[in-house]
């Protein structure tokens, strides 16, 4: 029997600001605990919330990216719980009145090809403060370093129908977020965390299965799997006869197994109600207008336009866009002079694979330039051209010529040299001379080839090709 | 007068009010008092406040003491930093001279809800101060210090300034920064004063005012300029709204507000009727909208960071939670706790606090609307009856809460109002309050200088 999967996802990423949400406290990752805190985010009694004004320009122009209306007013409410790491016993969140609602987010699903996701809402709050367990034998410690962080949640509509659907919303929502600049979307740092709701439900059904929510993934591909694990669960239960009971689980990315957190039953009731500390959030639609104009370019236009402007074909496009970093490299490269499908070409290879590995262009696109035109002219070869980014890579201020001439990379096309590399192969294998003179033609390679080695990768193999075609003729 | 001896002879004065047992401070030294004259007599222009020393009630945030709020819970508590309204009152010249007794979390109408015992009634030790700031009024009524800061969510200042026979001044929700006031009813809270005089408590409250970066709900205005008295109250319309001069008011409190209106009269204002009509609601509507934010409020005070833990039957931390919260906080605070997790509860909310949410817009509609018609000041009786006896409403919380019947509206609506001492029942105080439209702190204060005249001497003689 068929079943259809259904599953929304609801997205905290933390805002690239400097300071946290309600105070002036630096929001570095990895400072030792509890050093940036002040009597706001320790929630000291008498101190007060002061909204960050970079969160809020953030959240709003994240909200704009995914196609969001951003409301002229909204307003601050109270989560109330206990936990240790919430030092207020409240989260300053939003809850009925968010900044944002309406968006949506166009993907390729890898079943259904080219879809779009609804975004039900986009809210700002901050972050809780961090447990420790493994410090003190038998304790629990508090760092709250990350107490009032600012974050944005981004809430999806159940518009997503398997686990790697809404893997490649995910990948697809970062890159804009990460694209306007709103967020680091570090999943190791914690500055973009997923909860998911999945539900299943006979095909054609109207009505939505009973959902469960999946927290604590980590990671994009334990996304995936958590939620396949958990709708094989809701498969095998219905199938048995069983029913799914809504509860919350947290997924053991090592085990591959889900563990109940808490039922519906025993679900905490928030008693939201508006924050008296804080006025409602009033923007101003002239400020809403001036944070459109000032969004950069988004992912989807910047596939379209490398396609259009640079005649790139379509996988080449989507490659470069896929972090905001290389599709302006590309573009520098470009701007320097190169044909655009030769640029496409080195940034998907040499430099891609350097930057995955240290996410920064050891060499500037104006080098790099100059390299490519070596290449042309004919000067170094293909072949001495990935050697000589190499070494471009290591030596910051080398210049290209220069390094291939300290290398010998440069080729030479010298009649005279050229001439006696191939007289001394030729020399050197007279039964392979019989042969091609006898018509074995194939075997122009091998004396290619073996000039080529004699050389040492010197000699430019254009002008190899009609020396030996001469001589052996 | 050099600030020096101020703190000498100040803390002569507290020595004797705690010896004679009044139990109004929570905590003061003549060492602090003494660094406080030195840094005043150190400044180049000490201000307007110069070497004035005055009481805090214990749920203002300083460095230099201990800020309890009267509370088990916060026991010992040290704040890390200065409220602003006391930074400002410092570089104006004033002088912290104690931390004054106060209900717990100012929770409370008479300061017997304090976990360090209550506060006496300067004239009548039987009978109590009145509340929640019971403590700073009993300062300033005894003459310990001419000024004091107490706070207000519903009346706090007022009510015990009418018990006592002091000025109390509660300013334009706004005015004043909450930023080190220690959070009761967010919405509602304001640091407000008690004075001897009308001009001792509008100098103070001068020097607080302002806007702060620190409290997102300060209005962005000037300061409160310091209003002179006027001379007479001629031009002034007083409107006397009906509701809050029931038939079955205190006698005594009747007969002196007739006196009151006949000098009002007297000074030229032209006296009026209007209506309040829903004011009759106050005090339902702020026992539902004060303990919902007191809730959150109280919320942190759980015993992870600060104040003292008790670890609790079990050991985790839940057990943690109820052995701190149930043995830290008095019965007063947990009754209000519980109120306000209620009236927030999935399923009560719309009955209760949205409700009650609706009624605070009507009540303020209402302040505005006779305002609008061409009133310019509100005269009522402060309190329904003079200052009551200890232990009299303590069994019945909600007989203490109609204690506050004619302060609980103005709160909610966010306006200035005092009470001004304007004669005595059987030797107890009786005060007048005058309340005005939101932001005319200054006309009040100036219409009550007029009044003050006349009134002292009858607050004496009567």
């Amino acid at each position: 029997m068929d079943w259809e999967t259904v599953i929304g996802l609801e997205v905290h990423v933390q805002l690239r600001t400097r300071t946290k949400m309600f105070c002036g406290c630096r929001t570095t990752f990895g400072d030792p605990p509890n050093t940036n805190v002040c009597p706001t985010c320790l929630g000291l009694p008498g101190a007060l919330p002061v909204p960050n004004a970079e969160a809020i320009r953030l959240a709003s122009r994240g909200a704009i990216a995914l196609g969001c209306t951003v409301h002229p007013a909204s307003v601050f409410a109270r989560k109330n719980y206990f936990y240790p790491d919430l030092p207020k016993g409240y989260q300053i969140s939003q809850f009925d009145q968010p900044l944002a609602t309406g968006g949506r987010v166009a993907f390729e699903s890898p079943d259904r090809g080219r879809i779009e996701a609804g975004i039900t809402r986009l809210h700002v709050e901050e972050d809780a403060g961090k447990l420790v367990h493994d410090r003190f034998p038998g304790k629990t410690a508090v760092d709250l370093n990350r107490a009032g962080t600012p974050l944005a949640e981004i809430v999806s509509q159940p518009d997503l129908r398997s686990p790697a659907e809404a893997r490649a919303y995910l990948v697809t929502l970062r890159q804009i977020l990460v694209y306007a600049g709103v967020s680091d979307c570090s999943m190791e740092q914690g500055s973009l965390r997923v909860d998911a709701n999945l539900s299943i439900r006979r095909p054609g059904d109207p009505t939505l299965g009973v959902k469960t929510e999946v927290k604590n993934l980590n990671s994009f591909a334990n996304v995936e799997r958590a939620l396949e694990a958990e709708r094989e669960r809701q498969v095998a239960l219905l199938e048995g006869g069983g029913r799914v009971a809504q509860v919350t689980l947290l997924f053991n990315a090592t085990s591959g197994q889900m563990r109940a957190l808490r039922s519906k039953e025993e679900s905490h009731d928030y008693r939201y109600f508006p924050d008296p500390d804080l006025p409602p959030l009033v923007l101003a639609p002239e400020w809403i207008a001036e944070q459109r104009a000032a969004l950069p370019e988004l992912p989807e236009a910047r596939r379209a336009r490398l396609e259009m402007a640079y005649g790139l074909p379509a996988y080449d496009a989507r490659v470069l866009t896929s972090e905001v970093a290389l599709a302006e490299y590309f573009e520098s490269v470009v701007a320097a002079g190169v044909e655009p499908k030769t640029a496409a070409n080195w940034v998907m290879g040499e430099v891609m694979t350097s930057y995955n590995e240290t996410e920064a262009f050891p060499v500037e696109a104006a080098r790099l330039a100059g390299l490519v035109s070596l290449v042309r002219e004919g000067v170094v070869s293909h072949q001495a051209a990935k050697r000589l980014y190499t070494e471009l890579a290591a030596r910051p201020s080398e210049a290209p010529r220069a390094a291939a001439e300290r290398l010998g990379l440069v080729q030479v096309s010298d009649q005279g040299a050229l001439g006696g590399w191939v007289d001394e192969v030729l020399a050197a294998h007279p039964a392979e001379v019989a042969r091609y003179r006898g018509g074995e033609t194939k075997l122009m390679g091998f004396f290619v080839g073996q000039v080529m080695k004699r050389s040492k990768g010197k000699a430019d193999p254009k002008g190899v090709q009609p020396l030996l075609q001469e001589k052996l003729g | 007068m050099s600030a020096a001896r101020a703190a000498k002879e100040t803390g002569e004065r507290l020595a004797a009010v705690d010896a004679a047992g009044l139990n109004a401070t929570l905590s003061w030294s003549q060492a602090r008092l003494d660094a406080e004259a030195a840094r005043v007599d150190a400044m180049a222009a000490p201000g307007a406040l110069a070497g004035t020393p005055i009481a805090l009630k214990d749920n203002i945030v300083t460095t230099d003491a201990p800020t309890t709020c009267a509370s088990r819970i916060l026991a010992g508590y040290l704040s890390p930093y200065d409220a602003t309204a006391v930074r400002r009152l410092r570089s104006a010249g004033a002088m912290i001279a104690a931390k004054a007794n106060m209900d717990e979390f100012a929770m409370g109408s008479s300061t017997e809800h304090s976990a360090f015992g209550r506060v006496k009634h300067p004239l009548e030790p039987a009978r109590v101060p009145g509340g929640s700031s019971g403590g700073s009024a009993a300062l300033v009524a005894a003459g310990v210090v001419p000024a004091a800061l107490g706070s207000e969510t519903g009346g706090s200042v007022r009510q015990p300034a009418s018990f006592c026979g002091v000025v109390g001044v509660k300013p334009s929700y706004g005015r004043v920064s909450r930023y080190g006031l220690v959070a009761f009813g967010s919405s509602l809270d304001c640091i407000s004063v008690f004075g001897r005089t009308v001009d001792d408590a509008s100098r103070v409250l001068s020097a607080m005012s302002g806007h702060d970066p620190l409290d997102s709900t300060t209005l962005d205005r000037p300061p409160m300029a310091v209003p002179a008295a006027r001379a007479d109250l001629r031009g002034l319309r007083v409107g006397l709204p009906r509701e809050y001069f029931p038939a079955d008011l205190h006698p005594g409190v009747a007969a002196a507000m007739e006196r009151t209106k006949a000098a009002v009269h007297a000074l030229g204002a032209e006296l009026v009727d209007v209506s309040l009509p829903n004011s009759v609601y106050a005090v339902p509507t702020y026992y539902i909208v004060a303990p919902a934010e007191a809730a959150a409020n109280l919320a942190r005070y759980d015993g992870v960071r600060y104040g003292p833990r008790a670890v609790g039957f079990g050991g985790d931390i839940q057990a943690l939670y109820q052995a701190t919260r149930g043995e830290g906080f008095g019965p007063e605070v947990q009754r209000r706790i519980l109120v306000g997790t209620y009236v927030l509860s999935a399923g009560y909310y719309d009955a209760y606090y949205r409700k009650a949410q609706r009624m605070r817009a009507r009540i303020a509609d209402d302040f505005r609307r006779a305002f609008e018609a061409g009133v310019d000041l509100l005269l009522t009786p402060t309190t329904p009856t003079p200052a009551f006896l200890a232990g009299e409403k303590t069994e019945d919380p909600v007989s203490m809460y109609l204690a506050d019947i004619f302060v609980c509206a103005i709160s909610l609506a966010g306006l200035p109002a005092l009470s001004l001492p304007v004669g005595r029942s059987d030797g107890l105080p009786v005060g007048a309050q005058l309340i005005a439209p939101f932001f005319e702190d200054e006309r009040m204060l100036a219409a009550a200088g007029a009044l003050e005249r006349v009134t002292a001497a009858e607050a004496e003689v009567r």
